[in-house]
């Protein structure tokens, strides 16, 4: 089973590992940029999203800022993250950086990406217009063959008039059953 | 064991080996500039990705 094996392990010990992802973190955050393997940008990313999240809470949360400080050990660096790239994402609902892949890597082709944070403001307008758009075409799509839908509610009272014969008439049968049943139980 | 009862000559090995062959990495055009380019991934020649993504200045430098 899987259960809490989430991650790579980089081809490193838990604590050179650990190590390594404090550094790589903490550059990231310092430069908003950094070009490493495919692999470790994916493992940096989920650190660094994790982290601005924490930043988000505002420069005056000294709980979030001790939970970064944990990660990153460098003051300066925090502090940007909380004064700078904290505040630029408060509208922005996770999804703060990206990841580009770039050319392999000469020497090992190992296959390189840039990771780097999201500078573009955020685009939820136009996502929620285009979600109208569709919204707009689904209920048109819907109108279109409305006639079937009334069809469907005629029919629809139709069975309810049927429905309520037929209740009492299994109304009748029930009362004569109970009565059926009494004698029995005497 | 089982042993080979001759020796395989060149001609017989080379003729195995015609099918052995290094794939062709798949190539895409780059939308803004035209070469060609491995896909989902930004442009060596141009340092662009989906419009914008002018990221790689270092390498273009160095062209």
């Amino acid at each position: 089973m899987r259960h809490r094996k989430k991650g790579r392990r980089l081809n490193r010990t838990w604590s050179h590992r650990k190590a390594m992802m404090r550094n790589m973190v903490t550059t990231f955050i310092e430069l908003e940029k950094i070009e490493t393997t495919d692999a470790k940008a994916k493992e940096v990313r989920s650190l660094a999203e994790r982290l601005v999240t924490l930043a988000k809470r505002g420069p005056d949360d000294l709980a979030a800022r001790r939970q970064v400080l944990r990660v990153v050990r460098n003051k300066r660096v925090v502090s940007k993250l909380f004064s700078e790239i904290g505040p630029r994402y408060v509208d922005r609902p996770g999804g703060y950086t990206r990841i580009v892949k770039v050319e392999n890597r000469r020497g090992d082709a190992a296959p390189l990406s840039i990771l780097q944070f999201v500078t573009e403001p955020v685009t939820f307008k136009e996502k929620r217009e285009r979600r109208d758009d569709e919204f707009e075409e689904e209920t048109s799509r819907k109108k279109e063959p409305e006639p079937e839908p009334e069809e469907v509610v005629e029919e629809a009272s139709e069975e309810a008039a049927g429905d309520d014969v037929e209740d009492a008439g299994e109304a009748e049968g029930e009362t004569a059953e109970a009565e059926a049943e009494a004698p029995k139980e005497g | 064991m089982a042993v080979p009862k001759r020796k395989s000559s060149k001609t017989r090995g080379r003729k195995r080996r015609t099918h052995k062959k290094i794939a062709r990495p798949g190539f895409s055009k780059c939308p803004s500039c035209g070469e060609s380019k491995l896909p989902h991934r930004v442009c060596p020649h141009c340092g662009t990705y989906n419009g914008r993504e002018i990221v790689v200045e270092e390498k273009k430098e160095k062209e």
